[in-house]
């Protein structure tokens, strides 16, 4: 017979690993990057102080909110193949610590972004609730467009880190939030495809599952192709170099084949190719943004 | 036949290679050069990228050999454009035929050996271009002898069309596995070929 230890009673390196595990280092680290690359975007003098206790708020506020998503979908996070075994799923974290340190690293988080600034604040906050309150607690389990709110959350980091540069909400901000918002759809529809018994095991109403697959991919392709363009014209808008346009143009090339691929050839190899060029796509963008 | 990581590594430093090329390696030339090199290391990038995602798989994709006949194409385009400038618009019309010779009797069932003798002449052709202009304008003086790196480029380029299109083509010289094993190493030195080439040369 084998024995486990209890939750509370678990060392401090296992915990952090689990509360690791608990803020999705990957897609904490990608939203983590497009709000560098907000900033960066604006090319003014980079204050590099200023540049660190941005990325350490916006950490804390993404990783607050992962993990307040986490313990509200346990019950359904345990029902999914992909999911079960997530710490606050499989009951290796009690829910009241989760909830604990969910609220206090968004507090944190949140409460150091309007201490730096107070608007770039309001959008760190903005992103939290979208993602916490719209998304997670009130739509998700009631309708497929809850994804549409979700991803107006995750563009919020380019769209914080941008405001942080420039003082302003501005268009430029708006595009690349619109980028980032149009990216998402082919990371979480490309998932709802592939893990689509998952889904439907949970109760989740997904866009295969409502609209059908043609339309989904249809949904997938098209929101590629308006990603692509809103970092475009946000490209000519921040005045990149020639050079870097013209990388731009090239890697959206391949974003528009693979997306055209994805409704005229589909399979769920082509669109899984999508979601991983789109993911690559995307950090690349951010970075030559950057420069 | 599975991926290795260092196949994965050397595809990734040629779409590096290839991406600094459209990025930092033109700036400078024509508006045709230009387009054309940014054509030609962009389908390199992409090609790259794809490859290192889906692995060797993307290769059965039958839109290869169209896609393949875009690089030696437009680089020869470029090369022409920059250094003959009399036969510019001559050599600019061979490439949109013969691009589009390529993508009709690929498209199409053909029987017969119409489809290898067009895609034999335009990679024959824009290889020669490739390999002989670069080698020529640096023997003669007329360019930095490290342009003939371009040139060593285009014979490895030559190699590796070759090899993909009789593979293509089902009659492989040598088995799909060594080419597979070849390939990502061959495709990282010619694009650091062309792009060394260009930049000292």
């Amino acid at each position: 017979m084998t024995t486990t230890a209890k939750p509370s009673s678990m060392p401090f390196s296992v915990k952090f690993a689990q509360f690791w595990t608990l803020i999705k280092p990957l897609q904490t680290g990608l939203l983590l990057a497009t709000g560098v690359a907000g900033y960066m975007s604006a090319h003014g003098t980079v204050d590099l102080a200023l540049l660190l206790v941005m990325s350490a708020s916006l950490f804390l506020s993404i990783s607050g909110s992962t993990i307040m998503n986490m313990w509200h979908d346990h019950d359904i996070d345990a029902k999914m193949k992909r999911t079960k075994k997530r710490p606050a799923a499989s009951g290796e974290l009690t829910r009241a610590e989760v909830f604990t340190v969910g609220m206090a690293i968004t507090t944190l988080g949140v409460g150091w972004a309007v201490a730096i600034d107070p608007l770039y604040g309001v959008v760190v906050f903005a992103g939290w609730f979208f993602d916490v309150v719209v998304y997670t607690l009130w739509l998700k389990r009631r309708t497929c467009w809850s994804i549409l709110w979700g991803g107006i959350s995750g563009a919020m980091p380019i769209l914080a880190g941008r405001v942080l540069a420039v003082g302003e909400i501005e268009i430029i901000g708006l595009l690349l939030a619109a980028a980032v918002l149009f990216w998402i759809p082919t990371h979480t529809l490309t998932f709802s495809i592939k893990f689509a018994d998952d889904y439907n095991a949970a109760g989740v109403p997904t866009f295969p599952s409502t609209y059908g697959l043609d339309t989904t991919r249809a949904v997938i392709a098209l929101s590629s192709i308006i990603a692509a363009a809103s970092i475009g014209v946000a490209g000519v808008m921040i005045g990149v170099q020639a050079g870097v346009m013209r990388l731009l143009v090239v890697l959206s090339s391949g974003l528009l084949l693979l997306s055209f691929a994805t409704v005229f050839r589909p399979s769920e190899r082509v669109n899984f190719s999508l979601f991983k060029y789109a993911s690559l796509y995307m950090l690349i963008s951010m970075i030559l943004l950057s420069v | 036949m599975k991926m290795t990581s260092i196949d994965r590594l050397l595809l990734l430093l040629m779409g590096l290679l290839a991406g600094y090329q459209v990025a930092v390696g033109i700036d400078g030339l024509g508006t045709v050069p230009i387009t054309a090199y940014t054509i030609g290391f962009g389908v390199l990038l992409v090609a790259g990228l794809l490859m290192v995602i889906l692995g060797f798989e993307v290769l059965d994709s039958p839109i290869v050999v169209i896609v393949s006949t875009i690089i030696p194409l437009s680089i020869s385009l470029g090369l022409v454009w920059e250094h003959l400038a009399s036969y510019r618009t001559s050599y600019l019309l061979f490439t949109l035929i013969g691009f589009a010779a390529v993508s009709f009797t690929r498209s199409l069932p053909i029987k017969n050996k119409l489809p290898t003798i067009i895609i034999a002449i335009v990679h024959g052709v824009a290889g020669m271009t490739i390999f002989l202009l670069p080698s020529i304008l640096a023997a003669n003086g007329t360019m930095n002898p490290l342009f003939a790196l371009v040139g060593l480029g285009g014979a490895m380029i030559g190699l590796g069309g070759l090899l993909l299109s009789f593979l293509k083509a089902g009659k492989p010289i040598v088995p799909r596995e060594t080419i597979l094993k070849i390939l990502p190493g061959l495709l990282m030195l010619m694009t650091a070929c062309f792009v060394a080439g260009f930049k000292f040369g």
